[in-house]
């Protein structure tokens, strides 16, 4: 967690206005990544680092941002495992593993399940990334705490 | 111990790098790949995937085993600079090595 915000007062309300516009734009590159380019780990990225701005510039008071290390950690590992549920899903619906015709609920024509699918880990994936750049923000800005 | 792995490791990488000069040339129209695979993917990936974008598809449908295993080396990966980086003990090797050689 960081103690003190980051620069002057100047870049601290220059980069306040691009935190609520990176966050938008990165789920729009998630949701959008499957008709244009994008996806989940680019989507991670970019929600990454708008919530690394927010806690710069914040610093303890960026409430919502402040995720604590063992929370982030155990949130990353639930990225990687809501992609594994996605094959876990196709299994139970009498497929082979990551087989999205076979997701549990039926839609018309069958590629919408495709879609779902996609969308779905790349939801995963998105989590895991993001999580991960916290990770190792919060590691090297506990260090240097002391 | 160590001449060994080293030795190991030398016999690893002049395997691999002799083993390049049977790949394909890069944009060989008579390569496998170029023959089954490429001319599939690029006009059945709509029908098939439902995706409009041929690198989502691919990456998420027909390789989508691979990228969940890619999804794992980076949640490892963001664990051990964390457990590496962060100043917590627990696991650490203690400060004197008395009980090392």
């Amino acid at each position: 967690m960081m103690k003190d915000p980051f620069g002057g007062i100047l870049l601290n309300i220059a980069f306040r206005m691009l935190v609520p516009f990176t966050l938008v734009y990165a789920v729009y590159v998630l949701v959008l990544g499957e008709t244009s380019p994008g996806g989940g780990f680019q989507a991670g990225v970019v929600m990454g680092f708008g919530i690394v701005l927010a806690r710069l510039i914040l610093g303890e008071r960026a409430t919502i941002f402040n995720i604590q290390m063992k929370n982030s950690l155990v949130l990353a590992g639930c990225g990687t495992f809501i992609y594994t549920l996605a094959g876990w899903l196709t299994l139970l619906g009498g497929g082979k593993f990551l087989d999205y015709s076979f997701m549990p609920v039926h839609m018309e024509p069958a590629h919408e399940m495709h879609a779902l699918g996609i969308l779905m880990i790349e939801i995963g994936v998105t989590i895991c990334v993001m999580m991960t750049i916290l990770n190792i923000m919060d590691a090297v800005v506990e260090r240097s705490d002391d | 111990m160590r001449g060994f792995v080293i030795t190991v490791l030398a016999l690893l990488t002049g395997l691999f790098c002799s083993s390049v000069i049977f790949l394909p040339e890069i944009g060989d129209p008579q390569s496998a790949p170029n023959q089954h695979i490429t001319p599939v993917y690029i006009s059945q990936s709509e029908i098939d995937t439902g995706s409009p974008n041929i690198v989502t598809g691919t990456l998420a449908d027909y390789r989508g085993f691979d990228t969940m295993w890619e999804t794992t080396v980076m949640y490892l990966s963001g664990l051990t600079a964390a457990l590496i980086l962060s100043k917590s003990t627990m696991g650490r090797r203690p400060e004197k090595e008395d009980d090392y050689e």
